[in-house]
């Protein structure tokens, strides 16, 4: 069970992340994660939206590159060693962690965790296998 | 009006008639004692008798850098060497420098078109001319140097460098005319502002600017920045150094061309036909007067337009528009010459990224910065950092193995780079700004 998520390429100059999410909101488009990825000349806005397709075509639209990708939502206890259990497990499953991001808190007190791993398929199967709570696409953009 | 020589003011018949004996005369000479130039005449079936309009110019083969090269050092050289009592090189890039030799009537012209100049930026007896030209092998500082002379005003060969030391004379001195690059002038007024000392402190009143590309921006800074009217020159030292043309401060309009010595002419760097007057092309130079390196039709790649247009200051010679470029886009970095095409190769070999690039080059400090922007396409983009880095580095590796210059790479986002209606502007230079 994946989620999509939208990336969107960022030159750094002022003023874009406010037009991304002016266009995201004239279309009448959720965020529900997001996360900034920094580096000295670039940065990848990486969002978790309740509708990908339409935000992939208006942001398109709008001049930007965007890419779609799969990612994996977590749920984790929220406690201490929550997050330090999981990556555990994903550790000595062999996986790497490529980045990861958090969502906010659910009802049931549990934290989610969006991830990319290197394998994505393995490592889905695995935390499945473990019985880690998976998040769906469905369950994060309920609002 | 006060410091037009005669022949700038004659009649177009008066002045052209000049132009067609000067012409043949130099046809017949170089023909004689030029054995490249005669060789290049016989492959073009035409002799120095065919010379009977000025038209009849467009006949006569192009000189390019690459014929200097070849013929490097003396080839080109129509006299003997006892009679050439100077010689200058321009800076050698990648290849071998060009170098050009003056006899002692040579260095009397050079002397005369320059102090012309200097007149035509109002530059006058009494006036102390402080001269931050580099002195040695470039044209630029003995160029002015001697035009000053010519003219009775008084030269303060201070050369490039020492900026604190500089400002200092000119405090004291009381230079009343800048003669630097744009881009020097720029750095005195900065070291000025850092010493605290202020434009109204100088009595600088004109300022003299070439060598270099400027905007119409950089000027207004200059002038702001140092109190003075800023003015633009132009020369080459192939066609004799500076002196070639100058801005009036009357109008400031434009360049005139002190044809009656250097013919210009423009012409279409594609198809190398000449161009009528207000169309913008390649200029084109026939050294009319010059004895030791006479060089006809030579290629200056840079691009500009003519007019006839009367000057306000009541001047009769053609003007050039501020050069706009170079027909070959040829770059300096560093020393090393670069061509946007060769970028471009480099570009399309690797896998995904658009044709849409530009070339930005600004300067460090004295250290010249090329940057390539590169937009970041759908195909590239995964939404990953790594793999955008790993597409800078390698742009990067390859253009450091293609042109021997290292780069920096910008990505930026599709459709930032500006799109112009036919030919597209790879370079932006702001090492003029």
């Amino acid at each position: 069970m994946q989620v999509e998520q939208i990336a969107v390429f960022l030159e750094n100059k002022s003023g874009r992340l406010a037009e991304i999410t002016s266009i995201l909101a004239a279309n009448d488009i959720n965020i529900r994660a997001l996360s900034v990825a920094d580096t000295a000349d670039f940065g990848i806005l990486r969002l978790i939206v309740n509708h990908v397709e339409k935000a992939q075509e208006v942001l398109k639209n709008g001049g930007f590159t965007v890419s779609k990708t799969d990612v994996v939502a977590v749920a984790v206890p929220d406690r201490v060693g929550g997050l330090a259990e999981v990556l555990r497990t994903v550790t000595e499953g062999g996986y790497n962690v490529e980045y990861m991001y958090a969502y906010a808190h659910r009802a049931d007190g549990s934290a989610v965790m969006i991830f990319r791993f290197d394998d994505m398929p393995g490592a889905v199967a695995m935390l499945k296998e473990k019985d880690f709570a998976l998040v769906s696409s469905h369950e994060i953009c309920a609002t | 009006m006060i410091g037009i020589d005669e022949i700038e003011t004659l009649p177009r018949t008066g002045l052209e008639s000049i132009q067609l004996q000067r012409l043949q005369a130099l046809v017949t000479r170089v023909y004689a004692s030029v054995p490249p130039y005669r060789k290049k005449m016989e492959q073009a079936g035409i002799k120095p008798e065919d010379i009977r309009t000025l038209d009849d110019l467009q006949h006569l083969p192009f000189t390019t850098k690459e014929d200097l090269r070849d013929n490097y050092p003396y080839g080109l050289f129509a006299v003997p060497m006892e009679e050439v009592i100077r010689l200058h090189a321009s800076s050698g890039t990648t290849g071998k420098p060009t170098v050009v030799g003056y006899t002692m009537t040579d260095i009397q012209l050079w002397s005369a078109v320059m102090a012309r100049c200097l007149a035509m930026a109002g530059v006058h007896r009494g006036d102390l001319v402080h001269n931050a030209y580099g002195y040695g092998l470039f044209t630029g500082g003995l160029g002015a140097h001697y035009g000053i002379e010519a003219l009775g005003a008084t030269v303060i060969p201070v050369s490039g460098g020492n900026s604190k030391r500089q400002i200092t004379i000119m405090r004291d001195f009381g230079s009343t005319v800048l003669l630097s690059t744009p881009s020097y002038a720029l750095n005195l007024a900065d070291a000025m502002q850092d010493a605290g000392i202020d434009p109204g402190d100088l009595k600088l009143r004109v300022g003299i600017h070439g060598a270099e590309p400027w905007s119409v921006n950089m000027r207004e800074e200059v002038e702001r920045k140092l109190g003075l009217r800023a003015v633009d020159i132009y020369g080459l030292s192939e066609i004799i150094g500076p002196g070639v043309a100058m801005e009036c401060l009357h109008s400031r309009q434009g360049m005139h061309i002190l044809e009656d010595n250097f013919l210009p002419e423009i012409i279409n760097p594609d198809t190398l036909e000449t161009q009528p007057l207000e169309t913008e092309g390649e200029l084109v130079f026939t050294t009319l007067t010059k004895e030791a390196l006479p060089l006809i039709r030579y290629r200056t790649k840079d691009i500009s337009r003519l007019t006839l247009e009367p000057c306000d200051c009541g001047r009769s010679l053609v003007r050039m528009a501020k050069v706009s470029g170079r027909s070959d886009d040829m770059l300096i970095i560093r020393g090393v010459n670069v061509f946007p095409s060769q970028v471009e190769h480099v570009l399309m070999g690797i896998n995904g990224v658009e044709p849409h690039y530009q070339i930005e080059v600004s300067r460090d400090g004295s250290l010249d910065v090329m940057a390539v922007l590169v937009e970041v396409s759908e195909r590239v983009f995964s939404g990953e950092i790594k793999v955008l880095e790993h597409l800078t580095r390698s742009i990067q590796r390859e253009i450091k193995d293609m042109l021997g210059v290292s780069c920096q790479v910008r990505l930026v986002e599709p459709r930032s780079i500006q799109r112009s209606e036919g030919k597209a502007q790879r370079v932006i230079d702001r090492r003029a700004q």
